[in-house]
């Protein structure tokens, strides 16, 4: 039986700027279960980093929660004190970025740092040390215990990243967030930590929230998928649905786009025509509509998201008309 | 790390070297007898047929310099024409006085700066902050000399809460003799180094690293005072070191003005006499203290920073 | 990429919008009444003084401020404020040229050394670095001791220990351009080296300088006044702020008016152009960080 770890509930964002509202996130819902791996697909402005910072709370100051709810084991974080805030961070729910080369303190040594992030935990500097040494194994770093002494440039860019990875699941968190932990890295050492994060996913049971726009990497590892688009969820659903039967233009179109997807040779790369749209004036009606191909006429009104059968929802009036139909 | 303090104290050496050389060559430019100029209009026949043969005046440049060189070693610096004592042994027994008071300088104004710094750091664009800004702006413009003379016009003479004279004896009168002396030559120092914490925190507290460790729950105390401090302050280490030679100008007029000792006192007490050896003396000390303290700097920086070490 | 003054009516108007960015900014605009005032009063100065400032009153000396005499007189007779209001000439006759002087010499030196060969930027920059190592007053006094003082001495000291600064300056930003796009286009085009720097470095690096300068101004009054103070600046009886100080300290008890009279035009002067300085380095940067 499935237990939902992280509700997403009609969440609605907003940063108050010069120019106006920035309508980051609009009624975003979705869900992640216990143990499970979903995946944030999205270009650019989708609206991914400011989901993650908002189940942080590592906001900015202009930032605003206009409606909805962030559910964590049935508890809103929405509600909760800054410092309740802080002792989720790092315990129940940790977060690996996306740049390894600036994650990491420059000035104190691994081990120090991976000591300090053990706050909550009542053993001595000697066993925090100790796990530390254990976790930078499992990621695969070699001598372990001598590298604790080390400072962070004194690693490479991968090395790096496992050992955010590392630091990361040190507290068996329930829920990991990686933004993007593999954007920043060559495609070699892109596959040697997917592999490490599916087995350290298989050993420590804990859900991951994994954001990406590579959607073999997706296909690799999740079980689930969210689609992205200018602040709102456009489809959501297993991987297999989502790219055998894919239920959205844009969704369809990423796929179509996906280099790695493309069989034929050809001179000009697909790609989809147009531009994200302006977040402070948007437009009447579906978000993607300006850049759909098979957009008509209802499409002046903004879809909503849709359960189209058990697990796979889109917000597309296309599926309406052929369930109309 | 032995390599890096090798080669900076190499660098600092050779700095040395070259200002030594400026300073011998500017005695030599100018114009007249260079014995008249080095011993001044008293010399005794006798002291200046000794100079001479010393100092291979009757020889070429090269073999001049080399013979100043060699002296310089054997930290000789030349002899007091008036007492006929060792330049060396005079400038010496001056600097401790110019040390105890730019070193309380330091204390004081990195103390309250760093504080200060920290403080406008964790709490940006507020009305305090922008109150402290022009506050700082006005302390660094002020010369310590003025403000030495203001205070000391106002604190000792006018309300008699300060000496106006002499270092005083023992621990606590010397340390009373201190405040108004130190504070002058601190106070712009206070403004200019709580600038620099306030911009190197701000901006390191704006980088990715200190995301991640809020990401981490770790408390904002640590973060600011540890995380972020720990490299906001390399700047300050750097600047108090090059700050040296500005701290030894400023000690020089502090020093006439509360009429203590030091090596202010004695130069310009050297100069009014025509004392020139004392005063190349001093100069010299002076200059070897500020390109010292450079390199003792930048080790620090090294020390503190392991990015520094490694050239990274 | 670069967004590079090449021709001088654009500069004009680019003048205009800096000196408007400062006054927006209150600290700047305060800076400019204060440079204003003191540039004014400098430049009129024969005109303002109600007494002449070297003209000897015995009778009158040591008075306190009062109606006839703002700010009393000194142990000569002489008036204050007369004597405050020609400081200012004599600072800026010092400072003006002094750092007009460091500038040319510095950027000239720092042109060279960033465009030229590398040995010829390394003979520089530790010739900049040694000058830079001897504590300013104390160079200055060394020169002092060996030349004599005079208001000569003064500006030569001043300049000689200001040209490190605007040489490093100069040098980075040259080194900086030197790999620009638009710099090596000309020379594909076959530019000459005078040509690049005298038209199209100069113009990018003199903005920064002129900032530099400006921060840099009270450092030079400072150090005129601080030398004049010693008795070691300009003779008597030309009327220095540094000057009114040594009168006014030596009869402190007696003169303390001297030493107000001295001391706060400098603190105004430092203050005044230090607010400048950091207005218009405000103003300036951001350009400047776009064509970085």
């Amino acid at each position: 039986m499935t237990e939902t770890l992280l509700e997403i509930d009609n969440l609605s964002v907003d940063y108050e700027t010069a120019r106006g509202d920035l309508k980051a996130l609009r009624d975003i819902s979705f869900d992640v279960n216990r143990g499970e791996i979903v995946g944030i697909v999205g270009e650019s402005g989708c609206g991914k980093s400011t989901l993650i910072s908002a189940i942080l709370r590592l906001i900015a100051p202009n930032t605003r929660f206009r409606n909805g709810a962030i559910r964590f084991k049935g508890d809103d974080l929405l509600t909760r004190t800054e410092d309740q805030m802080r002792a989720l961070r790092g315990g129940d729910i940790s977060i690996v970025f996306q740049d390894p080369m600036q994650t990491h303190n420059p000035v104190i040594t691994i081990g120090k740092q991976m000591v300090d992030i053990q706050h909550r935990a009542m053993t001595s500097k000697k066993e925090k040390l100790a796990t530390a040494a254990k976790m930078l194994g499992a990621v695969g770093i070699p001598d372990p215990e001598a590298r604790l002494k080390q400072y962070p440039h004194e690693f490479s860019g991968g090395m790096r990243q496992r050992i955010a990875i590392a630091m990361a699941l040190m507290s068996e968190p329930d829920l990991l967030i990686a933004d993007e932990p593999t954007t920043a890295l060559d495609a070699t050492l892109e596959v040697q930590i997917i592999e490490r994060l599916k087995d350290l996913q298989r050993d420590f049971g804990c859900a991951i929230l994994f954001i990406s726009h590579h959607l073999g990497v997706i296909a690799e590892l999740c079980d689930r998928v969210v689609v992205m688009y200018a602040g709102a969820v456009v489809e959501s659903g297993t991987v297999r649905e989502i790219f055998h039967n894919p239920k959205h233009p844009y969704t369809r179109r990423l796929i179509e786009c996906d280099p790695g997807h493309i069989k034929a040779r050809a001179r000009i790369l697909p790609t989809i025509p147009g531009e994200v749209p302006d977040l402070a004036n948007l437009p009447d009606g579906c978000i993607f509509r300006d850049r759909c191909d098979q957009a008509v006429a209802c499409c002046a009104q903004v879809p909503p998201l849709t359960r189209l059968s058990e697990g796979h929802n889109a917000a597309c009036w296309l599926n309406h008309a052929e369930e109309v139909a | 790390m032995i390599q890096f303090a090798f080669k900076r104290f190499a660098l600092a050496a050779l700095i040395l070297v070259v200002a030594v050389t400026v300073m011998f060559l500017m005695i030599r430019a100018v114009p007249g007898d260079p014995v008249s100029i080095m011993l001044g209009p008293r010399a005794t026949p006798e002291l200046k047929a000794r100079l001479i043969a010393e100092m291979g005046l009757d020889q070429s440049l090269p073999k001049q310099l080399f013979i100043y060189f060699s002296g310089l070693l054997r930290g000789d610096l030349g002899v007091d024409v008036f007492s006929g004592r060792d330049v060396t042994t005079i400038v010496f027994e001056q600097l401790p006085h110019t040390l105890k008071l730019i070193f309380s300088a330091i204390v004081w104004s990195a103390l309250l700066g760093i504080g200060l710094g920290c403080y406008a750091a964790a709490h940006p664009n507020t009305g305090i902050d922008r109150a402290a800004a022009a506050i700082s702006v006005s302390f660094i413009a002020a010369p310590a000399f003025v403000v030495a003379l203001l205070s000391l016009l106002v604190f000792a003479v006018y309300l008699q809460w300060f000496p106006a004279i002499g270092v005083g004896e023992g621990f606590w009168d010397t340390a009373w003799h201190l405040v108004l002396p130190s504070l002058a030559i601190g106070l712009s120092w206070v403004g200019y180094i709580a600038r620099l914490v306030r911009a190197s925190m701000l901006e390191v507290l704006g980088e990715n690293h200190i995301r991640t460790a809020r990401a981490f729950g770790l408390s904002e105390r640590r973060i600011v005072g540890i995380y972020a401090l720990r490299i906001a302050i390399l700047p300050v280490v750097t600047v108090i070191g090059v700050g040296m030679g500005f701290l030894l100008s400023s000690a020089v007029f502090t020093e006439i003005v509360f009429a203590r000792p030091g090596l202010g006192k004695l130069v310009i007490d050297s100069i009014t006499t025509r004392n020139y050896p004392i005063v190349m003396g001093a100069v010299l000390v002076s200059t070897a203290l500020f390109v010292i303290s450079t390199a003792v700097a930048d080790l620090i920086n090294a020390i503190l920073d392991p990015r520094a070490r490694s050239g990274t | 990429m670069t967004d590079i003054i090449a021709d001088t009516s654009k500069s004009r108007s680019e003048l205009a919008i800096i000196i408007a960015g400062v006054a927006r900014d209150p600290l700047g605009l305060i800076g400019l009444i204060i440079v204003g005032s003191i540039v004014f009063s400098a430049v009129f100065a024969s005109w303002i003084v109600p007494y002449d400032p070297i003209a000897m009153n015995i009778p009158d000396r040591m008075q306190g401020p009062s109606g006839t005499h703002l700010l009393g007189t000194d142990q000569l007779g002489r008036d204050t404020f007369s004597r405050v209001i020609s400081g200012g000439q004599v600072a800026l006759k010092v400072a003006l040229p002094a750092i007009f002087g460091a500038m040319t010499i510095g950027l000239t030196l720092g042109m060279i050394a960033g465009y030229g060969p590398k040995w010829l930027d390394n003979f520089l920059m530790l010739l900049f670095d040694t000058i830079r190592s001897f504590p300013t007053v104390m160079f200055a006094l060394a020169v002092v001791a060996l030349v004599g003082p005079s208001l000569q001495t003064v500006v030569f000291v001043v300049m000689a220990t200001s040209i490190p600064t605007y040489g490093r300056v100069a040098r980075t930003q040259t080194l900086t351009l030197r790999n620009s796009e638009f710099i090596l286009a000309e020379r594909a085009m076959g530019a000459s080296m005078a040509r690049i720097l005298g038209v199209h470095m100069l113009p990018n690096i003199i903005g920064v300088l002129a900032v530099l300068a400006a921060m840099d101004i009270p450092t030079v009054i400072a150090l005129e006044a601080g030398l004049s103070f010693l008795g070691l600046g300009v003779k008597p009886p030309t009327p220095s702020w540094g000057v009114l100080l040594k009168d006014g300290y030596a009869l402190i008890r007696q003169t303390p008016w001297l030493v107000v009279g001295g001391g706060l035009p400098i603190i105004l002067a430092t203050l005044g152009f230090t607010f400048l300085g950091e207005s218009l380095r405000d103003v300036v940067d951001p350009k400047l960080r776009k064509n970085r």
